[in-house]
């Protein structure tokens, strides 16, 4: 297999709205992201973080600095790099079969394998019974799940999320978390987790990347101390509270930046 | 009980069309009775003037709006994915858009004569603009995370268009084709006015022209009940083929 490394060089990015003046979304990021590695990308809304994942994903235009994955440029789109989007993005025409279904029918895998391939994902995130339901028919966690399931069938070597759970209850969102860090622990993957809870990116992730407010740029690159899937008392430890309230206060900080400078706009 | 209730209305308009003229309220050549009306319809069916004239029509109508609506639709996706097609096919639509299509239909015998082939493109032109603007706005609408995530699945562009934007913009595809459905009844039966020999609406002005109001009423009311029976049609049709939508 190739190399899943993935890195950003001095890449700038500019938003350029129908109407109205063009804004800076992304002033000069590098970043570094290792073979294996869950990164979460953490920072106040608007920050351009979602930027920073769908440049690498391949959907925007990298217009300045590089993206490279393994060594190779990111040129476009790629099944090399599977996404998840906060609002699930599934095909609401296609059942939750068929929407698994479809990327393996992109793969070219033969008609049996896909079949079978699509039951162990939908069993995998506990959804037998519901092969044949619409999008429409389940809830958002639910939903999230089909959305996991359709992207790890493909088996890309290169996982992007974008705050996947950020529509979940925290209930659901607790159980999400759970199931995806075991997939992973299955199937070893590069991850990219763009979030603006701490907690989440926290527990998750094996280091956390602190974006600044507009425009955003890499403010602090922060070890969480632990890799892969952590046992559940972690989030008692005095570590982990710890490393939660110095995220906090780097977040909060950035915010505050932001409403300021909203306000100043006016 | 509801059922029954929910048809009231068109009973009593019955009862009153019926009523008025037999109590001398209109003259009954203006308003035949409607009993009057269903006799001439009857004549109209055995002695297969509806069947002949109604079937011209509907191979005309079929025609025109399969052309319309097929083509149409193609134009409003392909305008809502590929931008210099969209730039230089949008001013035209704008402009031509709200033109009452009824007015070319003189432009057409001149164009195509006085057969089938006029009729035919009236109704096609009259069906092809709302079913190319419903099939752009509904492409144009299209989630652009459902694009990426087709394309991150390793679908290529033209797929893409294929297997999301059009399944994406159906409800507002199939809404268009309805609106154009109903559209293709005025141009029918407007063309037929003018043009040819055959056809409900020539059956309709050529009977009316004769004095035979009783006969006309029943072409009007045989229009108006196929046109209503097709929407119900569709609409049944698009319910099923939108279950997703719940």
């Amino acid at each position: 297999m190739a190399g899943t490394e993935i890195a950003f060089e001095e890449v700038s990015h500019t938003y350029r709205p129908p109407r109205g003046k063009p804004v800076l979304a992304l002033d000069r990021v590098s970043l570094k992201v290792r073979e294996r590695e869950f990164m979460a990308l953490l920072g106040p809304s608007g920050c351009g973080k979602s930027t920073l994942l769908y440049l690498l994903g391949g959907f925007l235009p990298v217009e300045q600095g590089r993206i490279s994955v393994g060594g190779r440029p990111v040129t476009g789109p790629g099944s090399d790099r599977g996404i998840v989007f906060q609002n699930f993005a599934l095909f609401p025409w296609k059942t939750v079969r068929q929407n698994i279904l479809y990327g393996l029918e992109k793969q070219r895998m033969p008609r049996d394998a896909r079949l079978r391939r699509a039951q162990e994902f939908i069993d995998l995130v506990h959804l037998s019974g519901f092969e044949d339901s619409y999008p429409s028919q389940l809830s958002g966690g639910m939903k999230q799940r089909v959305a996991i399931a359709r992207t790890l069938a493909i088996d890309p070597a290169t996982l992007l999320m974008d705050e996947p759970f950020g529509a979940l209850d925290a209930q659901t969102r607790g159980l999400m978390h759970e199931e995806l860090l075991g997939i992973i622990e299955r199937a070893p993957k590069t991850v990219v987790f763009v979030t603006h809870d701490v907690r989440e990116a926290v527990y998750l992730a094996d280091r956390v990347a602190v974006m600044s407010a507009r425009p955003g740029r890499i403010k602090e690159i922060v070890e969480t101390g632990h890799t892969g899937r952590p046992p559940p008392e972690i989030v008692k430890s005095r570590e982990f509270i710890d490393k939660l309230d110095y995220l906090w206060d780097s977040v909060r900080q950035e915010a505050l930046v932001a409403q300021t400078e909203k306000r100043l706009q006016r | 009980m509801k059922a029954l209730l929910r048809y009231l209305p068109l009973v009593l308009l019955a009862v009153m069309w019926e009523a008025a003229p037999r109590l001398n309220l209109v003259d009954a050549r203006s308003l035949p009775p409607l009993s009057a009306v269903a006799a001439a319809w009857w004549r109209l069916l055995i002695d297969r003037d509806l069947a002949s004239n109604g079937l011209s029509s509907l191979g005309n109508l079929t025609a025109g709006l399969l052309l319309g609506v097929v083509i149409g639709a193609a134009l409003g996706v392909l305008m809502a994915w590929y931008r210099p097609l969209d730039d230089l096919v949008h001013p035209l639509v704008k402009a031509l858009y709200p033109m009452p299509k009824s007015a070319l239909i003189p432009v057409m015998i001149l164009w195509f004569g006085l057969g089938a082939g006029s009729k035919i493109a009236s109704i096609f032109l009259g069906c092809l603009l709302p079913a190319v603007l419903s099939a752009y706005n509904g492409a144009r609408g299209v989630d652009r995370v459902l694009v990426w995530s087709a394309l991150a699945a390793g679908a290529s562009h033209r797929a893409v268009l294929w297997e999301v934007v059009v399944p994406a913009a159906m409800p507002d595809i199939l809404a268009g084709v309805r609106t154009a459905l109903a559209l293709s009844f005025i141009l029918l039966v407007a063309s037929e006015f003018l043009i040819g020999q055959t056809g409900m609406g020539y059956l309709i002005s050529f009977l009316g022209e004769g004095g035979a109001y009783d006969a006309m009423f029943a072409g009007v009311l045989t229009v108006a009940f196929v046109g209503f029976l097709a929407d119900r049609i569709f609409l049944a049709v698009m319910r099923r083929a939108l279950i997703w939508r719940e």
